[in-house]
Parts: C-alpha cells; structure tokens; sequence
C-alpha cells in the first residue's frame, strides 16, 4: 500500500506559475492579467476549493433531508396542483435544520443576552477540544507518511490510565490534574508505540496493526471495567467512579459554562505541534520521511527510529484528547464507549485541515460545531445526527479530489501537469 | 506461472542464507508450556462431555467423555512432542508437513475445550454450525477483499460495502416481499459502494485507504440517518424482511458431524460454497484470474501486452463489492433477521484481517474467516457453560491473532505488489 502524502503538489504551484505569466505581459493588458491571475490563483488555491467542498457537501446534505422529510413527500404528493407548496417545505425542512445547526453551535438568537446566547459557540469549543488533539495525532502521523487509524485504541487506553489516575490517587490540587493528564498521555503514547514498534521491526503495516488495535484497547477495557481495578466498587454497572475533585480540569468560565481548561492544553498542543513539524530538527526528519523514506534513509536519518518516536508521539496526542474528555468534559466516569467516535473523526478531521496543526485545529472546530449544532438538530428539528457524519465524510472525499470539486464549479483546471493527487 | 512464483524463486535461489525457520518449534514449545500450566495444574478432575449427533443423523454417535485431567496431560505431551520432532526435522533441513501444525492445532482446541468445559457437554455439531453463521458474512467480504487487492486496489470499505449490502437488502426484502430480491439489491448496493471507491481511487487518484476509510463513515452516517428517518418511523413497511429458510440436502445433511453444520443451511451459504469454489478456481486457473492478478502485481507489464488496466481494476473491484454486499444481505436476512445501526459492527475489518491473515488468498482468507467465526462462536458457547476465560479476551483472539500474522511471527504476509498504487498510463 502506497504511503499517504498528504500535501498536493499540484496546488502549490499556480502561485509560481501566475507570476511567470504575470510578468509576460504587456503593460497595457496588465491591469485584467493581474485581475485574471488573483482570480486564478484563488480559484486553484487550497482555501477555495476547503470552502467550495464544504458548500457542496451541505448542499448535499440539504438533499437528503429535503428527501426524508414528511412534509416534503406530502407536498410533492400534489406537486401540480401546487408547486409552491413544494418548495416550501423544503425551504422550511432544509432552512430550519440548518439553522438548528447555526443556534447549536454558534450563537442562538432566541436568548436575551449576550452570554447565554454564545453558549453554544463554547459548547462547540467542547467538543472542538478532543478532536482538535486527536487530529492532531493523526495529522503528525500523516506527515511521516504514516496513517494511523488508531485514534480510537488510544483514546481508550488513554482514558484509562488518566481515569486511573484520577480516582484511584490522592494527590494535592493542581499537582493532581497535572498527573493525571499526563497519565492519560503516556497511555495514550504507549498504545501508538505498539504500531510504531512492529512497523519498524517487522514492517507490519501499520493501517491493519492500528485498526486491530482498536478492538483489542476495546476488549481490554471492557474486561478492567468488571475488575475492581476500573470499576466503580459501590456499582455493578462497567463505568468507572467519578474522577477526584483535585483531578479535574476546571472550567474557563465559570460553572455557568462546559468549556474547561482542557480547551487551552490543546491551543498549547496546536502550538508544539507546529513548532514540532514546522521548526524541530525532529519534525525536519520527519517531513523529509515522509516525503521520500528512501531519500530520507540514504540522508542518514533513521526511518525505523522516527516511526516508533512518531506514534508515541501521535498516540500522545490521542491521550491528551482522552484526558480532556474524562478530566473535563466527562468527569462523572466513563464507560468502554469512551472513544465516542472521535478517533475515527479524528481522521476526518486531519484530512479536511490537509496535516497541518492550524489547519487542523481550524478543521477541529468546524467538526465540534457540526457536533454541537447536530445535537440541537436532532432535539428541535428531530434530524437524525447520522446527518452529520455523511456531511463530514463528504466534505473529506471532495477535499481530497480537486479535480471533481473543480468540474463541479467550472473551474479552470490548474495548468496540463500530470494529475497526481495523492490525499 | 504467476508473478508471485517467480519472485519467490528467484529469491530462493538468489540466496544462500540460512532460511531455516525456527518458528514452529519455538510457537509449539510456548503452547505446550501454556497448556501444561492450565490444561493440568488447573484442571477441575470432571469429564466433558463431547456430543457429536443431532437427532436428525442418519445414524446416532456415542457422547464422547473425556477426563479433564488425562485429557490436559496427554494433549501436553502430544504438543510437546510435535514441538520437538518439527525442531528435529528443521535441524535435519527437512520441511515440516503441513498436517504436522494442523495435528497440533486440533491437540490444542481439544485440550482447551475439555478443560474449559469440564463437567459440562458441549454439542460439538451446534458449536460448528453457529461458527458457520458467524463466519459467512466474514467469508463473503474477505472474498471481496481479495478479489479487490489482488486487482491492484485496496479496499478498506468492505465494512461499507457490507452495511450498504444489510441495508438495502432489509429495504428491499420487505418492499417485495422476496428474499431473493432482497439478495440480488444486496449485491447491487456493495457494487455502487465499489464505484464509489474506484472513481475516487482510479479516476481521480486519491489515496486508497482514504477514500476507503471515509467511505466507511459515509455509508454508517448514511444508512443511519436513512434508518431513522425511515426505518424506524415505519418497521412493518420498510425493515421487516422475510428470511430464506434453511434447506436440508437430502442424504448429505444426514451424516454425523458434517451433515448438520454444512449441509442444513440457507440458501445464501451454498450461493457461498459456490461463489468461494469458483473464485478460488478462477484466480488460478482462467484468464480473468491470470489478468487480475496481473494488473495487480505489475500494471505496467499487464498493460504492455494489451490489458485495459482501469477498466480490469474497475469491473474487479465492482465484483468484490457485489459479493460484499451478499455478505451484508445474509447478515440482515439471516442473522439479525432486520437491519439495525451499524448492524455490521466491525464485521468487515475482520474481515480485512482475514484477507491478510490468508495471504490474499482466497482459500486461506476462507478458512481465516473461519477462524475468527468460530472463535467469537466459541466465547458464545463457552459463555452458556461458563468457561474460565473471560470472554472478553475470547472475542480479543481475532485481532491478536491478526496483529501477530501481520508482524509476520507466523509467516510472511506478502501484499499484491501493485495494490494501493494507481496506476498512471504514459
């Protein structure tokens, strides 16, 4: 199997390639070249095409619930007698379910004030945080070539430890939080090794190894949550106790609001992360791995040793998104379904902000929005959440094919390179 | 001659180091030690049970009872000496016979089944059959995995394919009344999830696993949301489907042991002893396996002696998704009896796993389904009798079992050379 790049080549050059034209102009037509060029530039550019994948995707979406909804199949009924009928229940399914959206993740103008009607943005921060950190497991992992499926595996095994940690010690304020997060970082980290270890030793690939994982982490804790090392002793019920008091990550807000410190721990996060790639000597290493192992190994780096370095480093960050979800988001204990998909969003999230830290977050927050807003979705507009994740997965496919995104808007293809894309 | 010979030829007699695997040896020592702790030192001094009729057999076997602590030391000693006379054999540069590990194999269940079950009776013949069931969804996908891979495209979606396939097949079954249709809408449904992963995959050269990966979340998010808009609002109309009987081969399902578990089954299994038989036959013997497999190993070659790569990866991987989707169909058809979210719950990464496990071959990926069926059946019979494994780790087994044959500890697992690589004409 081919390893995933996910950088494209293809879209980094029309910047080049429009100034060459640019300067071949005559003076007098410079004005429209000049104007052609920018709209060229930004027609090929990465931002565009991100926002046009979006649009089609909601488009898409707005399909099927118009589809699926009753009133909209009543109307369509008798379409001939009245047509605008119509189209105004689809207008009122597709606009309310969207706007259901928007107030359950941005800002919800039903409210008086100012602060309870910007809840929902900090709700969407909420669930922004973990897929924000476990993305960036993911992306690192990307740029070493790597593809590591194994979000899921080391979220719980992270969630363990820092659950562990967090009801089973008695540590003093402060002090607690921090091992515990931490604890749920070496778990995390502990788990990714396991992936990057038999890849380097045995050259077993890492997507199987990852995905097999994920059971076995699943297996595992569902097994410890009916030993009285996880479990609750005062409960028959697999759920762990409540995390101490000391262990948990207090709010940024006040009580009034979810949003918790863990939120901050993952801007920090995104920051090392981009120093990490964009700045280490390591992250160097890595790029240039990941670009061309080959390459790399002749260079004198050694590629076994950056895979295992970097799926600690990936399953790390998956531990980080475990901690913020049983040290802040969850504190009343969690269960084997601790993961709660983000491992796998976590994939998604990586793809869509294309493996770098910031556009990974940016991704992060834009995936914690749809999550928050797919919530009051379903309670106001009764709109399955599953809506969501259909939304999500499209947006990743039309990101990852330019070209289609491209013929689907008529926009100038870039140039007649050879049409590589890889991610 | 395949490509796959005549690498492995060239590198057999390319090299002269010592290729002697010490492996068997070693895994059969482990296992005797193993079995001597648990299967004697904590042995329950009880006989089991092994019960190898049905009352519709053709003629009636004796209930077979087996003393838990003679069992444990007979079956230790056997191991242990397989464990010698294969290191003997090596040491002399003798291959070791394949029945040799099969024997061991058979010793080691037979101890762990007699010491798990002690005092207890175990029906062996419902124990075999349940494993059937559990592993023809997983056959029916690892088949479609093979088939995918070995044509040069990796396919990650079975899970999807097999979802789609569950899916559609509820929908339609009940719509028409006719499990039949409902099979045939099945296989329809994993083949669109197939054109899916080849325009992405082929026509616009997106990495493989990708695509896959996310065509996975598309078609859970979409079958999910379909299933409570629509599903949920009307069961009796939409998710009710009627399942094929089982149909009993006259004579055949008779015979002891045999007959019960192969030959009492639906209609979707033997559409599935067919479909494995021909398959492993073709891949081999015809001129579609040969062009298959050789636009999976070596594009460029295929296409220099006039072989339409896209299109051969574009109908294959069609294929693969069209048997997918028959496994999906006996899921909803047969074992749940209606479809449910993500009713396939992880169903097509094991199967995955059997495709590596088997060495992306179709027979091997076969009996590796067969494996992980029968040890998730096995956590499901020893469960009733309560067995001193906790069953957790009974359903961790495949995955173990998959990790360690991909670190390549029991063999080496050698991908199609061409697969996940698109392939660029010029």
């Amino acid at each position: 199997m081919s390893e995933p790049t996910p950088q494209k080549p293809e879209d980094q050059k029309p910047e080049a390639a429009a100034l060459t034209e640019s300067a071949e102009n005559s003076e007098t037509n410079q004005d429209t070249a000049r104007w052609t060029n920018a709209f060229r530039e930004i027609a090929s550019g990465n931002a565009l095409l991100s926002l046009l994948a979006i649009v089609l995707a909601i488009l898409i979406g707005g399909v099927l619930i118009a589809l699926t909804d009753s009133d909209v199949q009543d109307a369509a009924g008798y379409f001939f007698a009245r047509p605008g009928d119509l189209f105004a229940a689809i207008g009122s399914a597709v606009g309310g379910a969207y706007l259901a959206l928007f107030q359950g993740s941005v800002y919800d103008f039903r409210r008086d004030d100012f602060l309870s009607a910007i809840k929902p943005l900090t709700q969407t921060l909420v669930f922004a945080t973990p897929l924000i950190a476990a993305g960036l497991g993911v992306a690192i992992a990307f740029r070493v070539g790597l593809f590591n499926i194994g979000g899921r595996g080391q979220i719980i095994v992270g969630a363990a430890f820092a659950g562990y940690a967090s009801f089973a010690w008695d540590l003093p304020i402060v002090l607690h939080v921090i091992v515990a997060v931490t604890m749920g970082i070496i778990g995390g980290a502990l788990w990714g090794a396991i992936a990057g270890l038999l890849k380097a030793r045995t050259g077993a690939h890492e997507v199987i190894v990852t995905i097999m994982l994920n059971y076995v982490a699943y297996y595992l804790i569902s097994f410890l949550l009916r030993t009285d090392l996880l479990k609750n002793p005062g409960s028959n019920n697999p759920k762990t106790p409540p995390a101490a008091d000391n262990a948990i990550l207090p709010p940024l807000f006040g009580d009034g609001f979810k949003l918790h410190w863990g939120f901050i721990l993952v801007i920090g996060a995104t920051v090392l992360a981009w120093w990490l790639i964009e700045r280490s000597s390591l992250g160097f290493k890595f790029r240039a791995v990941g670009l061309n192992p080959h390459a790399a190994r002749v260079a004198g780096i050694k590629v076994e040793r950056l895979y295992i370095y970097v799926m600690l480093i990936a399953g790390g960050y998956a531990g980080l998104a475990a901690s913020t979800e049983v040290l802040g988001t969850t504190t009343s204990g969690f269960t084997s379904g601790v993961d709660a998909g983000i491992g796998f969003d976590a994939i998604t999230v990586a793809l869509l902000g294309r493996s770098t830290p910031w556009g990974t977050f940016a991704a992060g927050i834009l995936f914690g929005a749809f999550k928050a807003g797919g919530f009051t979705m379903q309670a106001s507009q009764s709109i399955p959440i599953d809506i969501v994740l259909v939304v999500q997965s499209l947006i990743v496919l039309f990101i990852a094919a330019p070209p289609l995104v491209r013929a689907v808007f008529r926009l100038p293809q870039p140039g007649a390179r050879a049409k590589k894309v890889v991610g | 001659m395949t490509f796959t010979k005549i690498s492995e030829g060239m590198s057999r007699s390319g090299s002269t180091i010592d290729r002697r695997s010490w492996k068997m040896p070693i895994a059969f020592a482990i296992v005797s030690l193993i079995s001597g702790v648990l299967f004697i030192g904590f042995a329950e001094d009880a006989p089991t049970g092994f019960n190898l009729s049905t009352g519709t057999d053709l003629f009636q076997l004796p209930v077979i009872q087996l003393p838990a602590l003679a069992t444990g030391v007979v079956v230790t000693i056997l191991m242990a000496l397989i464990a010698v006379g294969s290191a003997f054999m090596i040491s002399q540069d003798r291959k070791v016979p394949v029945w040799v590990p099969a024997l061991g194999a058979v010793f080691a269940l037979t101890g762990f089944l007699t010491w798990a079950a002690a005092d207890e009776t175990l029906r062996v013949p419902e124990l075999f059959a349940g494993a059937l069931v559990l592993a023809v969804p997983l056959i029916f996908g690892a088949l479609g995995g093979v088939i995918s891979e070995r044509v040069g495209v990796v396919n990650i979606a079975i899970e999807a394919q097999l979802l789609a396939g569950a899916f559609v097949s509820a929908v339609v079954g009940t719509i028409t009344a006719s499990p039949m249709m409902g099979l045939l809408s099945a296989a329809v449904a994993g083949m669109l999830v197939s054109f899916l992963l080849s325009v992405f995959a082929i026509k616009y050269l997106v990495n493989q696993i990708i695509v896959g990966v996310v065509i996975n979340v598309l078609v859970s998010g979409l079958t999910g949301f379909l299933y409570s808009q629509w599903l949920v609002e009307s069961p009796e109309q939409l998710n009710n489907p009627e399942g094929f009987s089982a149909i009993s081969i006259p004579f055949l399902s008779g015979i002891p042991l045999i007959g019960p578990v192969l030959f009492q089954q639906t209609l979707i299994v033997y559409l599935l002893y067919i479909i494995v038989a021909v398959v492993a036959f073709a891949m081999y013997r015809t001129r579609w396996g040969l062009r298959l497999r050789a636009v999976g190993e070596h594009p460029k070659a295929a296409d220099t002696v006039g072989i339409n790569v896209t299109r051969t990866r574009f109908w294959n991987v069609a294929l693969a998704g069209a048997i997918a989707g028959l496994g999906g169909a006996f899921i909803t058809l047969s074992q749940t009896g209606q479809f449910g979210k993500d009713v396939t719950a992880g169903a097509g990464f094991i199967a995955l796993a059997a495709v590596i496990f088997g060495r992306w071959d179709p027979i091997k990926a076969t009996l590796a389904a067969l494996l992980f069926g029968f040890a998730s059946n096995l956590q499901n019979a020893l469960s009733v009798v309560g067995s001193p494994v906790p069953s957790e780790f009974m359903l961790m087994l495949p995955y173990v079992v998959t990790i360690i044959a991909v670190a390549g500890l029991v063999g080496k697992s050698r991908p199609p050379a061409a697969s996940g690589t698109p392939y660029i004409k010029g």
